[in-house]
């Protein structure tokens, strides 16, 4: 009796000093009943899949919305203060603050005359940005060579309206311009001629009056950068277009909040349909454990073996749910904004954590309710 | 029997069928929240979008041109073409009319304005509009005005009543007068009139004075005229069809443009409801529009379909494991000479209790949760199509079926005598 009540201490201090035997175990585990393994981590991997991806598109939303956001033109426009006017280097000093992917366009703008004496408005731009930052102009043909000009919908009526060329008189100098195509917005520009800015500058010697900038950021962002570019130019006046800017805002934010609802409600759901299968995977392993404790396994070593079974699941699932998470996120960047969600490594420790954490928890659960329970009932079936 | 065994495996054991059958739920819920957001976001974002303001611009048919350079007008302001605001009311009876969310008649007039301290009287632009006005069109009533037209204007002080003389000074022109709330100030040299508040815009509607409609009609001696008119509309976003110019088309097709909400249309109808007007759609705002409503449609179309593949996943994989757990009770039955047939009958029809009962309990859970969702976020309500529950139902049966199929087949698979000494 002595003895082998000291050969089972033996074997305990021995089975906890193996970890070679707990590794074997933990590994049988999972491949003897394979289907049943599966399952389970098909429920991990499934919930942190859309964990990830949901998180991805959560935070990337934003900055892909708000590149959306910027067909609706400038939201910031720099003009000259009254009685002042712009340096002639402004364009390039706010080029110099605003960020790299920032568009910067300069208008000049005279009131020019018809040859019958009725007043026109002629802008003088860069077409070429002019066609980046208003992507909503509808126009027939861009203009390419000097001499053409870009003519508003009810300009051309009155100036053109065989689409015949036609003279334009501003301080006594004329200039002669073939209309190259007729611009339609619904708003100002229809009443006006538009020129490229050199060809404007030789016939009026004017210089841009003012400057739209379309510029990506939070609304703080563009408030910041309105600032900055008032403290570089002192003589003009920067405001931000608050029509573009706070509706974007509004948009977005109800956007954000439908998406982090979903996000919220979708992962929930995930979470506990991990708990769900989990719990019943352990649970239907009562044998097992009720033969480890027969043959002698201390509660502490059955508690770590199944919660590091469960570990290793979550930790598992986690991994692979990630990967086709970040892939799902992706796909959904492609197909819906056509440019895809950049991965964010920070989503993993996340998932990792949460996945882990649900899968302790549905081992942990069942093994309180095994415990209290005799081996041998459990081992008769009952 | 088969009633009894179906009725015993419930009564039996209820923690497993409350597993599953809190999974089926939790499927169904989310699937049908989700549905329910993503079919009704489009409609929701879309009158986010009227943010942006007037989509329609109504100006009379006219012969000049606009001077304007930077929202400020060049040309004197009194000369040019008006509509007739008798008119207005019309944009009511119109095909799409509960698509019109407000509209804003506009008058400008340039007036001179007196200083307090005797310094010689500089011009500025009043212009006469409606701020919150009821229109009468037929028994109905609409309150219309720049309140529902520019969301984006910011009053200090109060808005003024469209009956009273009261007026809108804009803060930049309140800068340089040195106006207040509640000062007067004195129009043309001879009438006072009261500032209701000041309007900041962050745009040239900063240098003007905005009064109610009657009052410009005043100032400039023409009863009864606007210059043009602001409507904002929740459109259709503009497709290929929506391009076509109505005047080419015919019979069918032309009926079929005409009573589809795009913004063209819409302007085609409203220039033919107000005599000697023509209406454009203002491109900034209705263009766009239809990019960010279809990105934003499309995140959460596939959101949903992300959720529902999930969600049957998750109820496969419960499904799964509630019946592995069951191997040895298939074994006995085997064992005591049921065929494959009965014993898959008999798990099948536990899965599609569970799953009716779950899809049931689901759905309304997953309504309540839209509803939630859409009063939480966008002050409306987002309902669920009755219609749907039938499909939401049959595919949670299906679903169902789908996960408990393969472990039912292995389940049967297995020799009875192998998973009853438990080496199964």
């Amino acid at each position: 009796m002595d003895s082998s009540r000291q050969e089972i201490t033996e074997r305990r201090s021995l089975a906890q000093h193996s970890p070679s035997m707990f590794l074997r175990m933990l590994v049988r585990g999972a491949t003897v009943r394979r289907g049943r393994a599966l399952t389970a981590l098909l429920a991990v991997v499934v919930a942190a899949t859309v964990s990830t991806a949901m998180l991805n598109l959560y935070a990337d939303v934003g900055a892909k919305l708000r590149s959306e956001f910027r067909s609706y033109g400038a939201n910031i426009v720099v003009v000259a203060k009254n009685g002042e006017t712009l340096p002639e280097n402004a364009i390039n000093i706010v080029r110099r603050i605003i960020p790299a992917q920032a568009l910067a366009v300069p208008f000049a703008y005279v009131v020019a005359h018809t040859p019958s004496g009725k007043p026109v408005v002629v802008a003088g731009v860069d077409m070429e940005q002019v066609q980046r930052l208003d992507r909503w102009w509808a126009v027939t043909a861009w203009p390419q060579r000097s001499g053409e000009a870009l003519v508003g919908k009810r300009a051309a009526e009155i100036l053109s309206p065989t689409n015949q060329d036609f003279d334009l008189s501003y301080n006594t100098r004329t200039l002669h311009l073939h209309p190259a195509g007729i611009l339609q917005t619904g708003a100002d520009e229809d009443s006006r001629v538009y020129l490229a800015l050199p060809e404007f500058t030789t016939w009026t010697g004017v210089q841009p009056t003012s400057i739209e900038l379309s510029a990506n950021g939070t609304s703080e962002e563009i408030t910041s950068l309105t600032e900055t570019l008032g403290q570089a130019l002192p003589q003009a006046q920067v405001q931000p277009v608050r029509q573009i800017v706070e509706a974007e805002a509004r948009v977005l934010g109800k956007t954000r909040a439908s998406l982090y609802v979903s996000t919220v409600v979708i992962i929930l759901t995930a979470m506990l349909c991990v708990l769900a299968t989990l719990t019943g995977w352990v649970y239907d392993r009562r044998r097992d454990f009720a033969v480890m404790k027969a043959l002698g396994a201390s509660e502490g070593l059955l508690r770590g073996l199944f919660a590091a079974e469960a570990a290793g699941l979550g930790f598992l699932g986690a991994v692979l749910g990630f990967l086709i998470g970040i892939a799902v996120a992706m796909w959904i960047g492609r197909v819906n904004f056509h440019a895809p969600v950049v991965p964010r490594l920070s989503v993993l420790p996340v998932v990792m954590l949460g996945s882990v954490a649900v899968a302790l928890l549905s081992a942990l659960l069942p093994m309180s309710r095994l415990q209290r329970v005799q081996p041998a009932m459990i081992l008769r079936g009952e | 029997m088969f009633a009894r065994l179906v009725y015993e495996s419930f009564r039996r054991q209820k923690r497993r069928k409350l597993l599953a059958g809190a999974a089926i739920t939790l499927g169904v819920a989310v699937t049908t929240a989700m549905l329910g957001v993503a079919t009704d976001i489009g409609d929701k974002i879309s009158r986010e979008l009227r943010t942006y303001g007037a989509n329609i611009l109504v100006t009379p048919v006219d012969d000049s041109l606009d001077v304007r350079i930077g929202g400020v007008n060049l040309k004197p302001a009194n000369d040019g073409g008006y509509l007739n605001e008798a008119d207005l009311p019309k944009i009511k009876g119109l095909f799409w009319r509960n698509n019109i969310l407000g509209f804003a008649p506009m008058l400008p007039v340039t007036i001179s304005l007196g200083t307090a301290d005797g310094a010689p009287p500089t011009s500025a632009e009043l212009v006469g509009t409606y701020f919150a006005h009821t229109v009468r069109y037929g028994t109905e009533q609409f309150t219309t005005g720049v309140r529902t037209t520019h969301p984006w204007w910011k009053v200090t002080g109060k808005w003024p009543e469209d009956s009273s003389r009261d007026v809108l000074l804009g803060t930049t022109l309140a800068a340089t007068l040195h106006k207040h709330a509640e000062d007067t100030i004195e129009i043309n040299g001879k009438l006072t009139y009261k500032v209701a508040g000041l309007l900041s815009t962050g745009g040239p509607d900063d240098s003007r004075i905005y009064a109610p409609l009657a009052v410009a009609q005043q100032i400039l001696g023409k009863p009864g005229v606007v210059r043009n008119i602001y409507v904002s509309a929740i459109t259709k976003p503009e497709d290929d069809f929506g391009r076509r110019d109505p005047k080419t088309l015919k019979g069918d097709v032309y009926d079929r443009w005409y009573c589809s909400p795009y913004a063209a249309s819409i302007a085609y109808q409203l220039q033919e409801a107000i005599p000697n007007s023509r209406a454009e759609q203002i491109r900034q705002v209705a263009q766009n529009e239809g990019n960010v409503l279809s990105r934003i449609k499309g995140l959460m179309l596939l959101i949903a379909i992300a959720a529902l593949v999930a969600a049957a996943l998750a109820v496969s994989s419960a499904m799964a494991t509630a019946i592995l757990e069951r191997r040895s009770e298939v074994g006995l039955m085997r064992a005591l000479g049921a065929g494959s047939l009965p014993v898959g009958a008999l798990f099948f029809a536990e899965a599609a209790l569970l799953a009716l009962l779950g899809g049931c309990l689901g759905f309304a859970i997953g309504s309540v949760l839209a509803h939630q969702i859409g009063k939480s976020i966008f002050d409306q309500q987002i309902s669920i199509q009755p219609v749907l529950f039938p499909y939401i139902l049959g595919v949670a049966v299906l679903v169902t079926y789908a996960g408990s199929a393969i472990s039912i087949r292995r389940a049967l698979q297995l020799n009875p005598a192998h998973v009853l000494r438990g080496e199964g």
